[in-house]
């Protein structure tokens, strides 16, 4: 099925900057401000933030492939209309738009790891075992952003859901501050979204602390995220492509 | 993953006079709006079949059932002998689709619009890339098979739409308005391409609201309207049937035209079948026009102009769908 996607030429340029820029000016520059200079849990701020930026852009890759890729592929460029006058049945579909995610924030994580090791803020080989686990945290916001957006007609939508939930996510699940820093009423709100967990693993992996113990729950939940969203793609999709 | 082409296709290709399309009672609701209503056709193989109709009247609808992309909601159809309810994938590898919009991937190459898309049906990257050359030398594109697909004209779009339609070389085509928005030029060539795939053999089924593109195409066809079949014959048929051998169009000065009322139909009684009042013109519906035409002069009536034509698609279609704007 990944034969069929179509060539995406990404915006390759994008990924080597944004996780450059944000490293640099919130890891190295205001990170020396952290505890003066002693950072968190033992480490140096940038080494703690990396991973949690990681799993914050792997975030935002899935929910913009997840959105207006969708609609277009619904409604702009149709190339869901010309797959289904093919064998190509809603279930393909799926499965091809969902390994092309998988694929894409791979593509993103690895970029941020190679620029986060060529700042020397992250260490191999623990953070290249820490991108599978955020590209499940990223499969469990695509799959049901994915079947959100395939109930959508314009794009309105996807402008509050930037606004209003991938950008608090990004700024509050743990990325740039442990969560428990939050007030105590927003902790099981935290713990209920996909990112926390990813953070959690991202880092927890990247740093060498986490256990296979303590890994599991939060990959259970991430896998529910994934499942449930994938069902519901399924839904979504063929309501909306097979009428 | 594309298991279908395990398959034989034997209840068709067995039995070469059995229909390739066959519905009986063919039903598409949705909600309480039916755009189609319980209707009856059969296309032979080989025939190039229309469904002609105004807009609404439940062509794409009908179009959509027979590419399997829209369950029926009641009736019986078959597409080369399968159901489409339960063989959808092993009759849409065997068709090719041709949408009223073009649904090419801009970004992409015309050639390899061809081949990925030879690669939903499963052709090995080779023989893609064999049949994508191929067609893009048949519908005239080869100088531009390394173009983007965004800059091409409307005309070259539709032409790589067809092309890509072929890539799985379809026993039966669908093709929804297929030249609806393009200049006559690309019309014509468009029609010829058909034309051609027809004398292969390639089953046509198409929907237009152009008679002339009807005319053009069609042996045998269908016109609906508001979700029904009203007619169907040949061109040459229906316009035996639902008008006269030639139509006298006579224009008046506004002030006499005021002053037909009646006059006319005492005048050409036993000349004509019918008379039909336009705001501008009166159309005299006759088997022998010139007859039509002296009868109206011998009867004192000058009319600025007369023109005598022959009987077209167009007098049937209006004859069945009416002249109200259909919106």
């Amino acid at each position: 099925m990944l034969g069929y996607r179509r060539t995406y030429r990404g915006s390759l340029f994008a990924s080597f900057i944004q996780p450059a820029l944000f490293l640099t000016a919130i890891g190295i520059g205001l990170g020396g401000y952290v505890n003066r200079g002693s950072g968190v849990d033992g480490v140096p701020y940038h080494v703690f933030l990396a991973p949690g930026l990681l799993a914050g852009g792997a975030m935002q890759a899935a929910a913009f492939e997840s959105t207006f890729p969708i609609l277009a592929s619904i409604r702009w460029i149709k190339s869901y209309l010309a797959m289904l006058a093919s064998p190509i049945g809603v279930h393909d579909i799926v499965t091809g738009q969902l390994a092309w995610f998988a694929l894409r924030i791979t593509m993103v994580a690895t970029i941020f790891v190679t620029i986060t090791t060529l700042l020397g803020a992250s260490h191999v080989p623990g953070i290249l075992v820490a991108i599978p686990a955020v590209v499940l945290m990223g499969m469990a916001f695509a799959a049901p952003i994915a079947a959100f957006s395939a109930t959508r007609v314009n794009v309105e939508g996807f402008n509050a859901l930037f606004r209003f939930v991938i950008n608090p996510l990004f700024l509050f699940s743990g990325a740039f501050f442990p969560v428990s820093q939050l007030p105590a009423l927003l902790q099981p709100v935290a713990f209920a979204t996909p990112i926390y967990h990813g953070v959690e693993l991202s880092r927890g992996i990247a740093l060498g602390t986490m256990t296979l113990a303590g890994a599991v729950p939060h990959v259970l939940v991430l896998l529910a995220y994934v499942v449930g969203g994938t069902a519901a793609c399924l839904v979504t999709f063929r309501r909306r492509l097979v009428t | 993953m594309l298991r279908y082409h395990a398959r034989p296709m034997a209840q068709v290709a067995d039995d070469p006079s059995a229909p390739l399309i066959h519905a009986r009672g063919l039903t598409k609701r949705f909600g309480s709006f039916t755009a189609v209503d319980a209707i009856d056709f059969d296309v032979a193989r080989g025939e190039a079949f229309g469904f002609l109709g105004p807009n609404g009247a439940g062509k794409t609808s009908t179009m959509r059932m027979i590419g399997c992309v829209s369950p029926r909601t009641g009736g019986e159809l078959r597409v080369l002998g399968m159901d489409p309810d339960t063989r959808g994938p092993a009759i849409r590898a065997r068709i090719g689709v041709v949408p009223q919009e073009d649904w090419l991937d801009q970004e992409m190459t015309a050639r390899d619009n061809l081949v990925i898309y030879g690669r939903y049906f499963d052709l090995p990257w080779g023989e893609a890339r064999r049949r994508a050359a191929d067609l893009l030398e048949f519908v005239q594109l080869t100088d531009r098979a390394d173009s983007k697909v965004e800059p091409l004209s409307g005309g070259m779009k539709r032409r790589l739409s067809v092309a890509r339609s072929l890539i799985n070389e379809p026993s039966l085509m669908l093709l929804d308005e297929p030249t609806t928005g393009l200049d006559p030029q690309a019309r014509h060539l468009v029609w010829d391409r058909l034309y051609r795939l027809k004398q292969r053999g390639t089953t046509l089924v198409l929907t237009t609201h152009y008679m002339d593109e009807a005319e053009q195409l069609c042996d045998r066809l269908v016109v609906m309207d508001k979700a029904k079949i009203v007619a169907e014959g040949s061109p040459r048929d229906l316009i035996a049937r639902h008008s006269s051998r030639e139509v006298v169009e006579l224009r008046f000065p506004t002030e006499v035209a005021d002053t037909l009322d009646g006059r006319l139909d005492g005048i050409l009684d036993g000349i004509t079948e019918r008379i039909e009042r336009l705001p501008d013109r009166v159309l005299v519906y006759a088997d022998d026009g010139e007859a039509a035409s002296a009868a109206v002069h011998a009867g004192g009536l000058q009319p600025e102009s007369v023109l005598v034509r022959r009987s077209t698609l167009e007098d049937v279609f209006l004859r069945l769908t009416g002249r109200s704007l259909i919106e």
